[in-house]
């Protein structure tokens, strides 16, 4: 089971390196981290996606609040609106560059970049969505991508 | 006032009620060790940092009182590393403060630069790198607020040099800025009354007392549950000391090598109430089929120790001592007659198995802990270090005192026992401090005989020869044909070498000696050691072997089972 765990954090340094530290010790498998700043001043927002039973999860949870930085966690796997950023480098010839731009716009992805052999395909959205543009565009050569990792807010 | 980051550190030592440290000077720390000089400190020179850590941890073990140790960077720092750990696995309140190079050369490798808050990140409770003068006071204060609140635990402080030599105003905060650190105090009401109604309905409950009744001072708030409640209660090797051995209610030391009656009680409980534990493996053996009949109300201040290895039936979490002060009101007193004439059942086929009670002519181990318990009457502060010495001593010495009993349980660290004694005797300097350690840990860390001979500490030092690394050698002999690869281990003269340090001691190799031993070392007013000379091969039982359960216990056997193998021979 796939949850969704936000933690707000004191921004300073080497907060980071003992969240990764704490997952590595314990064995916790995690899908996909992504910080930055959040509403407060100081305070910093990590969304976690991990794998894991409620168990497994229940101490994620608390082993994170014990980190002395750690301000609040909590799970969001309520009502929330979750969306990943990925830029992918795809192969494409003037030949075929078209059908690729054409792909994209179905999933309102940006064209970021163009060369005359690839196009740097900017999409926002669900994972899966994501996952979908990219099952499509792999036929062209994907040749290079970058994810941010999971953001999501509680709706409401 | 101008001060340097150097004495703002004993200003700040101060105002935190430290009396003494436990260190070792170097090129990063030379600063705050010359600004000591100053101030009314006691520092103790330890021979080796290791020595250091495990002092401040046998001071704070003993008193409930931070300990403090210092180091410089590099290689003292390092040399800290397995004290911190010991500390930070059995929950010890300690803060180490280590030198550091210059934040200038800090990240290039510079002469004796470690990233000691990088390597103690997973065995600390927290950390701080001081990077600015400005932001000493406040690390010290919250170094001491987090070691010795919640789940106590080990906090460094890392001090580069040159924030050692700068100079600020200096004004101590009167308050902590934690906004990430609120550990719960009391227990929550709703929780506490399903409790007491659990405990009200049981027929057969056992109290367990782990090391958070030591580590929250809960003792008196056991007892009172435990009398009007009238439930055994059985104490896991950190909780030793938490509850009189000598209490009739107490069914002593439970767990892989505890007693077959409280490892059986367990088993057979309808109800534990679990206090300041955390179900470690050598307590729970295979924890899914541990107390198997069992609710359990599980009382702990860290609330990731809920559900880590056992899942409670109601978790309580908060202070033990509170909340078992809370629970009392809410628990009726009971008889549990059945119960209790099951439990003395098997005192008494335990009594019967007890190699105290067969005749021999060698000298055993127990037989020396039970002389050490009986001459000084329970009343010593023990150490022990680790091996089959640490759990004679646990079996067979009847603590009676609150935090009586220095051991490293979570960890096991052999070597603990010399210098965690140190931290014993600094801490109660009135009282009799024993140790109890193997000739395998002895030859680990014997260097701080330096320290107890410099700093004239009384301790009485009993070494358990038996020739081997002996409980490593009762699995090989267990569970690996006897196979008995890199145990046996040889030794120097511990008494000449001890006398070399000025420390008298005494060789024992016979029963009749070991009684005018004891009372030797206990009437000499300086420290002490005696060499028993134990039989090599002898077993530590009962023992429930790792990850399994009590019906797999191996139990002594009895002394007509004993001669049937060497007839068949
Ligand atoms: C630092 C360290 N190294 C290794 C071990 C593994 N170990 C556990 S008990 C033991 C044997 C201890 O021998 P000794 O000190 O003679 O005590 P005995 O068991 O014979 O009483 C060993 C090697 C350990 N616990 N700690
Ligand atoms: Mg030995």
């Amino acid at each position: 089971m796939r949850h969704t765990i936000v933690a707000l954090m004191e921004d300073r340094p080497g907060v980071l390196n003992r969240v990764a530290s704490l997952f590595r010790r314990r064995g916790f498998n995690i899908d996909s981290l992504a910080v930055g700043h959040s509403e407060a001043e100081g305070i910093s927002r990590m969304t976690v996606v991990v794998q894991g039973d409620d168990k497994t999860l229940e101490q994620v949870a608390k082993q994170l609040h014990k980190l002395v930085n750690v301000t609040k966690v909590f799970d969001l796997n309520g009502s929330s609106v979750s969306r990943e950023l990925a830029l992918v480098k795809v192969h494409a010839t003037p030949a075929n560059r078209s059908e690729v731009i054409g792909l994209a716009s179905i999933f309102r992805a940006n064209i970021v970049d163009v060369s005359s052999d690839s196009l740097i395909v900017e999409i926002t959205g669900t994972e899966d969505k994501i996952e979908s543009l990219l099952e499509l565009l792999r036929p062209y050569g994907v040749q290079e991508l970058t994810r941010t990792g999971v953001v999501a807010l509680a709706r409401g | 006032m101008e001060l340097t980051g150097a004495q703002m550190v004993w200003e700040c030592l101060i105002r935190e009620g430290v009396d003494v440290v436990f260190g070792y000077p170097g090129g990063s720390i030379i600063d705050t060790y010359d600004a000591m000089i100053d101030y009314p400190i006691r520092h103790v020179l330890v021979r080796h940092e290791q020595g250091a850590a495990h002092a401040a941890d046998g001071y704070a073990r003993s008193t409930g009182k931070v300990g403090v140790c210092i180091a410089t960077s590099g290689p003292g720092a390092t040399n800290l590393v397995t004290g911190i750990a010991t500390a930070y696995m059995d929950s010890v309140p300690m803060v180490a403060i280590t030198g550091q190079v210059s934040t200038a050369v800090l990240g290039r490798d510079g002469f004796q630069e470690t990233d000691i808050t990088g390597i103690t990140l997973p065995i600390t409770k927290h950390n701080f790198l001081v990077s600015e003068i400005s932001e000493l006071p406040q690390a010290f204060i919250e170094a001491f607020h987090i070691a010795r609140t919640g789940r106590p635990g080990p906090v460094l402080i890392d001090l580069p040099r040159n924030v050692a030599m700068s100079k600020a105003e200096f004004s101590y905060p009167d308050k902590v800025d934690l906004p990430g650190y609120r550990p719960t105090q009391r227990g929550n009401v709703r929780q506490l009354r399903m409790a007491a109604e659990l405990l009200n309905a049981a027929a057969r409950p056992l109290i367990i007392a782990g090391g958070g009744v030591n580590r929250a001072g809960a003792f008196e708030a056991l007892a009172a549950l435990a009398e009007k409640y009238r439930a055994p209660v059985a104490m896991t090797l950190l909780g030793i000391g938490g509850f009189p051995q000598s209490h009739p209610r107490s069914l002593g030391f439970m767990g892989m090598h505890g007693a077959a009656s409280a490892n059986m009680a367990v088993d057979k409980a309808d109800l534990v109430l679990a206090v300041g534990m955390r179900f470690s493996d050598r307590v729970t053996g295979k924890a899914s089929a541990w107390a198997p009949n069992a609710k359990i109300v599980h009382i702990d201040v860290d609330p990731a120790e809920v559900g880590k290895n056992v899942a409670p039936t109601v978790p309580i979490v908060g202070d033990a001592n509170l909340v078992l002060q809370q629970l009392l009101p809410l628990v009726q007193p009971c008889e549990f007659e059945p119960w209790w004439s099951l439990i003395d059942e098997w005192r008494q086929e335990e009594r019967s198995r007890d190699i105290l009670k067969h005749e021999t002519e060698e000298l055993l181990p127990p037989f020396v802990v039970s002389r050490i318990s009986a001459l000084t009457e329970g009343q010593a502060m023990m150490v022990s270090d680790v091996g089959q010495n640490q759990m004679w001593e646990a079996q067979y010495y009847s603590h009676d005192l609150p935090r009586s009993l220095c051991t490293s349980g979570g960890l096991g660290t052999m070597g603990y026992g010399i210098p965690a004694a140190m931290g014993v005797q600094v801490g109660n300097p009135d009282k009799q401090v024993w140790m109890v350690a193997g000739d395998g840990g002895t030859q680990m860390t014997l260097n701080q005989w330096g320290t107890i001979a410099q700093e004239k500490l009384p301790i009485k030092m009993a070494i358990l020869n038996n020739g081997y690394l002996g409980m490593v050698r009762q699995w090989q002999q267990m569970f690996f044909s006897s196979r008995y690869a890199a145990t046996p281990i040889g030794s120097p003269d511990f008494v000449r070498l001890a006398e070399a340090y000025g420390i008298p001691g005494l060789i024992v190799t016979t029963r009749e000696e070991v009684d005018d031993a004891i009372r030797a070392a206990i009437a000499h007013p300086g420290p002490f050691i005696i060499e028993f000379r134990v039989k090599g091969e002898e077993n530590v039982y009962p023992m429930v072997p790792a990850g399994q359960t009590v019906r797999e216990m191996i139990r002594r056997p009895l002394p007509s089972e004993r001669c049937l193998p060497e007839e068949a021979k």
